[in-house]
């Protein structure tokens, strides 16, 4: 997670975890794929969602992104 | 990444299927994935009442939709467990969709229509949450269903769901289970016909859809489900996933094409033994069923 920046910056692509719920920042611009190598994140496990719109593993997120990286695994079994 | 299809941007990509595709294609390969699950199990018969167990999250909510889009008529069946915030939170997007579509949704309360909620059950009887909660669920939608004369119980577990409890089952050779591990169980004295739709998508496939169709979901987590065992099976899977795509469809195809038959005479064997209960008849291996026991211990009675 080497790339991930701790304050506000202007050249980094906001980005929002889910369970838990927080925020992080990354250097941009970078892919999907980048991006969740750098978060060492499964891509099998998760949708990137910039607005309300899936972008693709090759898709370049920008610095004026906000992104989301939403979990898609549920837990309960009935 | 081009779509499979018309070779516009690509918006999801699916690996096991070696394929990208754009919205719109994407919501088709979706319709197409049920419409052949549904067709190669016999799920569901022309003039069929359709019944979805509804939960306000991804799947149950793509299930409705999918189902309607593929020109299925279905009612849907929301249970409130009373896991505080996020089953009002679940209830209130199960609601929303299906307002906006006009569909008939019903809704039962653990709560005000039998006494206790999924806490309170874990707590009482010591039982693992999801265990409560997934024989709360299983006993009241079967019910519900020959109650109100549906045919068909249409649940939204899906391929990831499918592969966790297959491995589940395998690592603890629970052979009843691994016979009645079906896309569908067909209908018997007691028990309505239950089926699977979404068995040929992953659960990532069904959230993208959500996020494509633009239906809202429950995207946060049960919080009684971190840690279970079904999520460890899960982060196995989807890291063999990672590195050969097309595992987890393998391993439950795999199990329905060559090796299911053999267990199915231990789940026939196991329904031929079941009494009814002596509170509310439903198919029980003892005096009283699971689910009375539960409520049973979670009330105080």
């Amino acid at each position: 997670m080497e790339a991930v920046l701790s304050t506000d910056s202007l050249d980094a692509v906001k980005v929002l975890l889910r369970n838990p719920r927080r925020e992080v920042e990354i250097s941009g611009p970078t892919t999907v794929a980048g991006l969740l190598r750098q978060l060492d994140i499964n891509p099998e496990t998760v949708l990137v969602i910039r607005g309300d719109e899936l972008v693709a593993r090759d898709g370049t997120l920008d610095e004026a992104d906000d992104v989301e990286i939403r979990p898609v695994i549920s837990g309960g079994h009935a | 990444m081009k779509c499979r299809v018309c070779r516009g941007p690509a918006v999801i990509d699916v690996r096991r299927h070696n394929a990208a595709f754009c919205g719109d294609h994407f919501v088709r390969h979706c319709e197409e994935q049920v419409r052949r699950a549904i067709d190669a199990h016999r799920m569901i018969e022309p003039d069929d009442r359709v019944l979805v167990a509804v939960s306000g999250g991804k799947d149950s909510l793509a299930l409705w939709d999918l189902l309607d889009r593929i020109g299925i008529e279905a009612d849907g069946l929301y249970l409130g467990l009373g896991i505080g915030e996020y089953s009002d939170e679940s209830g209130r997007f199960a609601r929303a969709f299906a307002t906006a579509r006009g569909f008939e949704l019903r809704e039962i309360s653990l709560a005000a229509d039998y006494g206790f909620d999924v806490p309170g059950a874990a707590a009482s009887t010591r039982r693992a949450p999801c265990g409560a909660c997934g024989l709360s669920k299983r006993h009241l939608f079967n019910a519900a269903a020959l109650e109100r004369g549906y045919d068909v119980v249409a649940t939204g577990h899906n391929l990831d769901d499918e592969a966790a409890v297959l491995l589940g089952n395998v690592l603890r050779w629970e052979i009843g289970y691994l016979g009645r591990q079906h896309p569908v169980l067909p209908a018997s004295p007691g028990f309505a016909k239950k089926v699977k739709p979404l068995v040929r998508l992953g659960e990532r496939e069904s959230a993208a859809y959500c996020v494509v169709r633009g239906i809202d979901y429950q995207v946060e987590e049960c919080p009684m489900a971190e840690g279970n065992r079904h999520l460890a099976y899960k982060a196995v899977l989807n890291e063999l996933e990672r590195r050969s795509p097309g595992t987890k469809a393998t391993f439950v195809q795999g199990f329905g094409d060559r090796a299911h038959d053999r267990f199915v005479d231990v789940a026939e064997v196991e329904r031929d033994g079941l009494g009814e209960c002596t509170e509310c008849g439903a198919p029980t291996t003892g005096v009283v069923c699971a689910f009375c026991r539960l409520r049973a211990r979670a009330i105080g009675a």
